[in-house]
């Protein structure tokens, strides 16, 4: 127990969890208050910006429809981090597991002869698998060898970034395409189709959803579910009842890096149809997608509704530049501020906050 | 606050140094404490007894300020007070060993006294405290080297180390949360010269233990609890084992155990010139031999750190052989994965319960398929069934006496006891060809470890070969069939446990005899 002011503080072992509930919401609002003096340095009134932004925003399907396709990749990605995050496999690099993906599916859009019904399945298989891979090497690394998993997956983005900056300047750039770097467009058959009136493309989105339950279902109700969350909670226990490390690690940055690499065939197929520098592509949807993973506490059900508020602020930041002309940026500090207090607050998850009594004496009066 | 309590002459007429009136605290679904009233009077060594999940630990955690009771009242040298931290506590002379030790292992014996204390100076604050402790050493008998780094020391020493943070801080009523059960027997009779040190010179000390011969050896008073409330309090030259076993169980507890003869078969367990290195890459087993047949307990006495707990990860899967075999029912087990032993149909009872033998987060039933989440018929095709999960657990909690509000409740909330149970209950079930079980009634209250003994015999009975390994020599004396002394990674010899003498065992134990091994 501890003190403070008027309030007393006792250590909770587990938080219930409409308290992790509330405090998680408390911290976006709070981010939301933090922000506010961002707009009056543009000269705007924070509160009537954000209500212009929820009106925009709320106000027709197709603008809404936005917050849903910035909201594809941050599920595929956030889905697979919660994976691994359960697994104490501190994943940093779905950036780059999203760009392999993306990778992957451009070579087979542009490069592999095969019938045409074939190819975007075939894309999204080779995405998943690029994913896979990429993801792979630092479980490898750090069951073989003990490096370190949060520079691994952070180093091999830089390297994914450069391949893709490499082909798109170098070996794929576009005939056609005088000068810019890029592919060249993708054939019909090998774009996503949109919602009516949208440019949601649904496949990619229900794939995320899909996904989702499969990985919730998978940790709670399989075999290697529950080895991942023994391995995750407590390695010696893990080691103890002989679970092998490499099995589980390497199983959960498969599925890790192959949903990441999903959301990156999303991106090239639905969006952009061809490959172009990375920054284009991802938007840093890899490095939010932690911020996701992180809001909905390891649970992967919870990661699509965490997905959907960032995929919002996304769409908020998109609403600022067109029509309040406000930099894009300020959607970096919304999701920074929310993950600085997402961070501070969990203290309050493990202590119980209560008013002091006032009768009795107080510790410092009858302590001698 | 670099003091120590001032020399008290006479403690008859002065108020009780703490006094808990009507202490209730409860838990989502355990009422952990109910209206328990205790004190404890300058120079009384008062200890607390009761049977695991009885309350003991979170009384205690009420009085250091870690918990806040739902109503009561705490008065310290007769003032009333609110104890809301730790620090409170100490103010008020207040000190804790826990259940578990606290100390930063990297750091020497003096900063880890100078951690969080007041009144040290900012730079170099060890240099100050350790020749404070060294005074505080020699009036207490507690002996370490301030300069010595933690990890290097013993449990015992250890201990002594937070003996002296508390006293350092001036506290002048030490709670000892279960200090013997980390102890050999050696050990535990400096410590006790300890206690009796501080008790003349006007300490209160509380004593938490379910060692009855301890509790009666130290105690001026004994107050029992069950179920969070106080059964009632008594003078320790009034009381008696069964009296006291009788309060905490609620019933009669029979300290004899009916034990049959043994009639062992063939080897379940043979261990052929076996060398392993410990962590720091040393030696810790040079070449031992010996064999455990079905339907036989074998005890392995030794000092802690004479090479037992390599002995049982090398026979559990967890380190690696360098040299010598190890048969399971006849394979040949080098180089196999824990699982693969596991699989076979060897029980692991682990020495560190909290570090490897439960996961804190999980649910108490979860955690009681650890070992065979893998198998049917907890497992069909990748997939975990938890009908019979569920069912598997009732069974398990019901049979081995868990305390726990519920199957879903994280194991984290069992109380220590209970956790020992839960491990017990998860490797003893299902017929294990071979047990290798370290301190198995660590910790447990006089009616378990009752239990558990009875437990490990009927698994002899039942044909399992029973390595057991303890540095309780009693416990070893009681249910061994052969007893083999280890000492500095050899083994010293292995006599019938009907022949041993206990002066025998403790010769072989310190080294200085050895008898032939049989084949
Ligand atoms: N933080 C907590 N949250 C919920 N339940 C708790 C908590 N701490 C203790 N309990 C429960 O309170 C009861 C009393 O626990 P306590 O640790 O005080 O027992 P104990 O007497 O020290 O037992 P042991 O001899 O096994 O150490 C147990 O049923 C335990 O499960
Ligand atoms: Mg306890």
């Amino acid at each position: 127990m501890r003190r403070l002011g008027p309030f007393v503080f006792e250590p909770r072992l587990s938080p219930p969890r409409y308290i992790v509930f509330g405090v998680s919401v408390l911290a976006v609002v709070v981010a939301l208050l933090a922000a506010a003096p961002v707009f009056l340095g543009y000269g705007q009134n924070p509160w009537q910006a954000y209500a212009a932004i929820g009106r925009g925003i709320f106000g027709s399907w197709p603008s809404f429809s936005e917050v849903l396709r910035r909201a594809i990749p941050l599920i595929l990605c956030g889905v697979g981090l919660t994976l691994a995050f359960r697994a104490q496999f501190w994943n940093i690099g779905a950036e780059g597991q999203l760009l392999a993906g993306a990778v992957a599916a451009t070579g087979v859009a542009l490069f592999l002869r095969v019938p045409e019904g074939l190819r975007l399945p075939l894309m999204f298989l080779f995405g998943f698998l690029a994913g896979a891979f990429w993801g792979l090497i630092p479980a490898l690394l750090r069951v073989k060898l003990g490096v370190n998993d949060v520079i691994s997956t952070l180093m091999l983005n830089y390297v994914m970034a450069y391949i893709v900056e490499w082909l798109v300047h170098g070996p794929w750039k576009g005939p056609t395409m005088r000068g810019f770097a890029y592919t060249d467009a993708f054939p019909l058959a090998a774009r996503l189709s949109f919602l009516p009136a949208t440019r949601v493309h649904w496949v990619t989105l229900v794939l995320g959803v899909v996904m989702a339950v499969l990985i919730a279902l998978l940790l709670a109700r399989t075999r290697l579910g529950y080895e991942i969350r023994v391995v995750g909670q407590n390695p010696d226990a893990a080691r103890y009842a002989g679970i092998n490390f490499t099995v589980v690690l390497s199983l959960v940055m498969i599925l890790s890096g192959g949903l990441a690499g999903l959301a990156g065939v999303g991106e090239v197929a639905g969006i952009h149809w061809r490959l172009r520098s990375p920054s284009h592509i991802s938007m840093n949807y890899g490095y939010t997608a932690i911020i996701v993973a992180w809001l909905a506490r390891g649970n992967p059900l919870a990661a699509i509704f965490t997905a959907l508020l960032f995929g919002l602020f996304f769409a908020a930041g998109d609403y600022m530049k067109t029509t309040l002309g406000l930099p894009f940026q300020i959607t970096g500090v919304f999701n920074g501020l929310i993950l600085f207090f997402l961070i501070g607050f969990d203290l309050l998850m493990f202590w119980r906050v209560r008013l002091a009594r006032k009768e009795g004496a107080w510790i410092s009066q009858a302590g001698s | 606050m670099l003091g120590v309590p001032k020399e008290r002459p006479t403690h008859a007429e002065q108020p009780p140094l703490v006094l808990l009136r009507d202490i209730t605290k409860s838990f989502p679904g355990v009422l952990a404490n109910d209206h328990v009233n205790f004190e404890v009077r300058p120079g009384e060594i008062h200890a607390l007894l009761g049977e695991n999940g009885a309350g003991k630990t979170t009384l205690m955690n009420i009085l250091y300020g870690l918990y806040r009771p739902d109503s009561g009242e705490i008065y310290i040298r007769g003032e009333k007070v609110q104890i809301r931290s730790p620090r409170d506590a100490i103010q008020l002379g207040i000190g804790m060993v826990h259940q578990h030790f606290k100390l930063v292992l990297p750091h020497t014996v003096a900063e880890n006294v100078a951690l969080g204390l007041n009144g040290t100076p900012f730079w170099a604050p060890a240099k100050v405290v350790a020749q404070k402790l060294r005074e505080l050493s020699t009036r207490y008998g507690l002996h370490v080297d301030p300069e010595r780094r933690v990890w290097e020391l013993s449990a015992g020493e250890q201990q002594r180390v937070e003996i002296l943070k508390a006293l350092i801080r001036g506290a002048e009523v030490l709670i000892l949360d279960e200090p013997t059960s980390v102890l050999t027997p050696q050990e535990t009779a400096e410590l006790f010269k300890v206690l009796r040190r501080m008790k003349e010179e006007g300490h209160g000390i509380i004593f938490i233990s379910h060692k009855l011969d301890e509790v009666l050896e130290i105690a001026d008073r004994i107050t029992v609890m069950r179920r969070g409330k106080v059964v009632g309090t008594l003078l320790a030259q009034e009381a008696d084992k069964a009296t006291l076993a009788r309060m905490m169980v609620g019933r009669e507890v029979v300290f004899r155990l009916s034990k049959t003869t043994c009639n062992p078969g063939e080897a379940a367990l043979r261990v052929e010139d076996l060398y392993v290195r410990s962590d720091r890459g040393l030696w810790a087993l040079k070449g031992i031999s010996f064999a455990v047949c079905r339907g036989e307990i074998l005890g392995v006495a030794g000092i802690a750190g004479n090479g037992q707990r390599e002995l049982v990860e090398a026979l559990a899967g967890l380190r690696r052989v360098e040299r010598g075999r190890i048969l399971i029912l006849g394979k040949e087990v080098n180089g196999r994965s824990a699982r693969a032993i596991s699989d076979l149909g060897v029980a692991h009872i682990p020495e560190e319960r909290i570090r490897m033998g439960i996961v804190p987060g999980l649910p108490v039933e979860e955690n009681l398929i650890l070992k065979k989440h893998h198998r049917p018929p907890f497992c069909w095709r990748g997939f975990l069934r938890f009908l019979a999960i569920r069912e598997f657990a009732k069974r398990a909690i019901e049979e081995y006496g868990i305390i726990t509000p519920s199957p879903k409740t994280p194991a984290k909330l069992l109380s220590g006891g209970n956790i020992q149970r839960l491990i017990l209950a998860r490797e003893l079930s299902g017929r294990p060809a071979v047990v290798i079980a370290a301190h198995p009634t660590y910790g447990l209250d006089v009616g378990a470890t009752e239990q558990i003994r009875q437990i490990l015999l009927r698994q002899r009975d039942e044909g399992a070969a029973v390595l057991l390994v303890s540095e309780d020599l009693e416990e070893i004396m009681e249910l061994a069939d052969r007893i083999a002394v280890i000492f500095r990674g050899e083994i010293m010899g292995i006599v019938p446990a009907a022949e041993a003498t206990l002066e025998e065992i403790g010769l072989m134990m310190a080294g200085e005899k050895r008898v032939k091994v049989e084949g």
